[in-house]
């Protein structure tokens, strides 16, 4: 298993080499490697079908429960043979499509990328394991959306896919957590073992919350089902493997994986039918007025998803074995159907259906594909479509529930989907010619992947035991448990779903006669905005922007004084609450025994900052600085420092007369900040004053026992011969420390010296 | 004459943030001159304030004689005091070199790293 993801991984680094050495040959080569995983995993089928799962375990943080296990059962095998099989062809399929394009070995690159990703979503057991998985199809899809780079549109759908599903991931990552807690494990195959304990656990709303809606955002369900239409801007190959085939169908597969464990609540099974009832109408609507083909199998394919949502919500028995058929049936004509477009649209240039007519002499081979895959999707007898859709007609008259509203929505969206295959696969072909078109002949690489998906789609009519025993009923089985063995039958002879088909084809046909004169709808504003879902999207996207600009023209301003105030104005306020409340006031000895000449000093130091804060010019702010100074260094002396009276006496002396000799080449003052900014600081700095006031009485409050002041005092003589303890502290006991302070200041002195005497090269041009 | 101390140190803190709060930049290394002082005093006072015996041997005796002021925090500001007029020459040249490049002291019309 890991063998099989890292192998693809490995592959999907080594294309743009392998695509550089073997130039148009790369693409087959290519293929190798997933269709022998595809035939790997066809072969586990048997062994799966008898109810034994396939299971792998590596460790990887098991400290966060973070493991890459594996478990491949019925449901997971049926995805994993999709992935790889679909991959294989659509990785051929490729080599046609970039025939002779040299940059295309990135493309390849990021396709194998997606392939592996994609491959580990399905087969992984570990929560966290999958959503890693999870993230890199969504981020290998923007990649592969945004291909054509060099278009703006591409981008944008690129970035909104992204957005879309990646915050619909964040929410999964919320609710994985939230599962693995209440279900009190991070394998999946042990959380589905542990019954109702997931539902019954107080956190059961919020993990619904969080899978629903990475589900969701992944498969394109409404309100999130508007990044799938857009995302057709990427190249054909993708839009038939990632946004039909495979990703997009991420969400419900994760959906019917959990199944066992979230789905037994009213409010999961009503949310989810009633997202995925609506889905598929809307999608199926919506594709029926649109135009562009690929636009056309894109909102068909929501519709799909939506109605394999609906199956889910079902949730019977039945339901979960149409899910699995209508999975393998849309997966093999919606498949060919891209793939036609593809070709057409890279052949002739034209993707609108109303311009393309009469290409079958010009294009047999396309048009028996497109045909065949057509018929699959309308649900004509002796197509595989056809057993989906009585599948999930028997499924929507066996749910318990509403049983009459669900198979009124599937028969009217079944029916536009009449109107739109015979529009995109037949008419191209068979239909009368619009216009004169120049189409190109198709390469051989370019019409494998087609033909086999719809050959395969008419012969899996005829094969309903093999699949229905080592496919579908596995897949079902595994999310339901396998009390009751369905058999998948082609024909189940005259009945009441039978009829059901055979309406939905009558008014898809009668659909189909009218649409020309829907025609318009396609360029009104709700065909390119239903339910204003796209404007909701742009207006939140908007808001983050000009939020993110806010918050950035306020706090990063680039005004040193405001990020000084705000860092001052925080420390303040926290540590102020801090000390409010946690001060015992009582407990301060505040003594109060005050000299003469002791209040004389402090009288001139409140003076001198007064005039100093006051200062309006430069000399008086220099003299009520020095005097500061002055007096500072006699209260050193006056509390038994001389050697800090002294240090301070030069050091002030030196200040001052540096000020002095720069004074007059240094600007005025002039008050540059207005009365009300004045008084703000004021205030802001007053506060700063009096916590500084409460943090120094509260602090000599405290016993002081200083261990060092006894060390060095009794050791200065005894070790060290000095009788100035201070002086010995500084030159021999932490003598690195002074030599360090000396290297600072030699620093300092080169820089000003530097300052002062350099000046720049005289450029004469001005630059400086 | 702790309240006193309090009072003092507090009041050099504010007038040291609210000259670093002006637009000037003279005022903002007149304000951090102001700072340097308020901590220095600070520490000092936080170290309990002993009225004129420092930390010295007299001769005959082995250490000092009980009540002499704590000699470890004078090192720490003596140290303090010398690096703060490090940085305060350093900063003193180096706003008159921007003052002589740039033509301002208006901390707002100084924008970009060229001029």
């Amino acid at each position: 298993m890991l063998l099989a993801v890292c192998s693809i991984f490995a592959l999907s680094i080594a294309a743009p080499f392998l695509h550089r050495i073997a130039k148009d040959y790369c693409a087959p080569l290519l293929a190798l490697l997933p269709g022998s995983i595809c035939f790997y995993f066809i072969s586990l089928a048997p062994r799966i079908a008898e109810g034994k799962p396939v299971e792998e375990k590596w460790e990887w943080v098991p400290s966060l429960g973070a493991n890459l296990t594996f478990y491949v059962e019925g449901l997971s095998l049926l995805f994993a043979i999709l992935v790889t099989g679909i991959g294989t062809l659509i990785v051929i399929y490729a080599g046609g499509y970039f025939k002779g394009d040299a940059a295309s070995g990135r493309f390849y690159s990021l396709l194998l990328l997606f392939m592996g990703a994609m491959l580990g979503i399905v087969i992984s057991d570990n929560l966290f394991a999958l959503f890693v998985f999870w993230e890199l199809t969504s981020i290998s899809s923007y990649l592969l959306i945004g291909y054509n780079h060099k278009d703006e549109e591409s981008r944008s759908s690129a970035l909104q896919a992204l957005i879309v599903t990646g915050g619909g991931g964040l929410a999964l990552l919320a609710g994985f957590v939230l599962l693995g807690m209440a279900a009190g494990s991070f394998e999946i195959s042990a959380i589905n073992q542990s019954g109702p304990e997931v539902v019954h656990h107080s956190l059961y709303p919020l993990v619904v919350i969080g899978v629903l809606v990475g589900a969701f955002t992944k498969s394109a369900q409404f309100p999130f089902h508007f990044w799938l239409p857009n995302a057709m801007a990427a190249p054909a190959p993708v839009s038939a493997y990632l946004h039909s085939a495979t990703m997009v169908k991420a969400g419900v597969f994760l959906l019917a994986r959990l199944h066992p464990s979230i789905a037994d609540t009213p409010v999961f099974v009503w949310t989810v039918s009633i997202v995925g009832a609506m889905t598929m109408l809307l999608g199926a609507v919506m594709g029926a007025i649109s135009t562009d083909m690929k636009r056309m199998l894109a909102y068909t394919t929501v519709s799909i998803l939506g109605c394999l949502t609906l199956l889910l919500g079902v949730g019977v028995e039945s339901a979960l074995f149409a899910f699995g058929v209508l999975v393998l049936a849309h997966a093999l004509y919606k498949g060919t159907l891209f793939l036609v477009a593809g070709t057409v649209e890279k052949l002739s240039g034209e993707r609108n259906v109303k311009h393309l007519g009469g290409l079958f002499s010009r294009l047999p081979a396309l048009g028996i594909a497109g045909s065949l895959a057509a018929m699959s999707m309308i649900g004509v007898p002796l197509f595989f479509g056809f057993v989906a859709k009585e599948a999930i007609y028997e499924a929507a008259l066996k749910a318990t529930n509403m049983s009459g509203l669900w198979i009124a929505a599937m028969v009217v969206s079944s029916a536009l989907f009449v109107a739109v295959a015979i529009l995109v696969g037949i008419k191209p072909f068979f239909g009368p010619e619009v216009r004169e078109l120049t189409v190109k002949k198709a390469p051989a690489l370019m019409l494998v992947g087609p033909l086999m998906l719809s050959v395969l789609g008419f012969a899996f009519f005829f094969l309903p035991d093999l699949l229905g025993k080592y496919l579908i009923h596995p897949s079902s089985a595994a999310v339901i448990g396998d009390a009751n063995i369905i058999v998948l039958k082609s024909w189940h002879g005259l009945n009441a779903v039978l009829g059901l088909s055979v309406l939905t084809i009558a008014i898809g046909i009668v659909i189909y006669r009218f649409l020309p004169k829907l025609g318009s709808v396609s360029e009104s504003s709700f065909a390119k905005d239903p339910f204003g879902a796209i404007s909701v999207y742009e207006r939140s996207l908007a808001g983050v922007l000009r939020f993110g600009q806010w918050q950035a023209s306020t706090l990063q301003n680039g005004y040193l004084r405001k990020y000084i105030l705000l860092t001052i104005c925080v420390t303040t306020a926290f540590a102020g609450i801090v000390f409010i409340l946690h001060t015992n006031w009582k407990s301060l000895h505040l003594t109060f025994d005050l000299r003469v000449h002791e209040a004389a000093l402090i009288i001139v130091m409140v003076a001198a900052v007064a005039i100093l804060v006051r200062a309006s010019s430069r000399l008086t702010a220099i003299v009520a600085l020095g005097v500061l100074g002055y007096a500072v260094a006699l209260v050193f002396m006056l509390y038994g420092a001389p050697d800090l009276t002294m240090t301070q006496l030069c050091i002030e002396t030196l200040s001052v007369v540096l000020f002095v000799f720069v004074l007059y080449r240094l600007p005025q003052f002039i008050r540059l900040s207005r009365r009300r900014t004045r008084l703000r600081d004021a205030i802001v700095a007053s506060c700063v004053g009096a916590l500084m006031a409460c943090l120094v009485l509260v602090a000599s409050s405290e016993p002081a026992d200083s261990h060092l002041r006894q060390y060095y005092s009794t050791k200065a003589y005894e070790e060290a011969f000095g009788r100035n303890v201070v002086n010995v502290i500084l030159v021999d006991f932490r003598a690195l420390d002074t030599l360090g302070e000396i290297t600072v200041l030699a620093v300092a002195a080169i820089g000003v010296f530097a300052l002062l005497k350099l000046r720049p090269p005289a450029d004469t041009e001005g630059a400086a | 004459m702790q309240v006193v101390f309090a009072a003092i140190i507090g009041m050099l803190y504010a007038g040291a943030v609210y000259m670093m709060l002006r637009r000037s930049i003279v005022k903002l290394i007149i304000g951090l001159a102001l700072f340097g002082h308020a901590t220095n005093l600070l520490i000092f006072a936080v170290a309990r304030l002993v009225r004129y015996n420092p930390a010295i041997v007299q001769k005959g005796d082995s250490a000092p004689i009980e009540p002499f002021a704590d000699p470890v925090p004078q090192a720490l500001i003596l140290t303090a005091i010398v690096i703060g007029f490090g940085v305060q020459a350093f900063s003193i040249v180096l706003i008159k070199r921007v003052y002589q490049t740039v033509g301002t002291d208006d901390l707002d019309q100084i924008r970009g790293t060229d001029s």
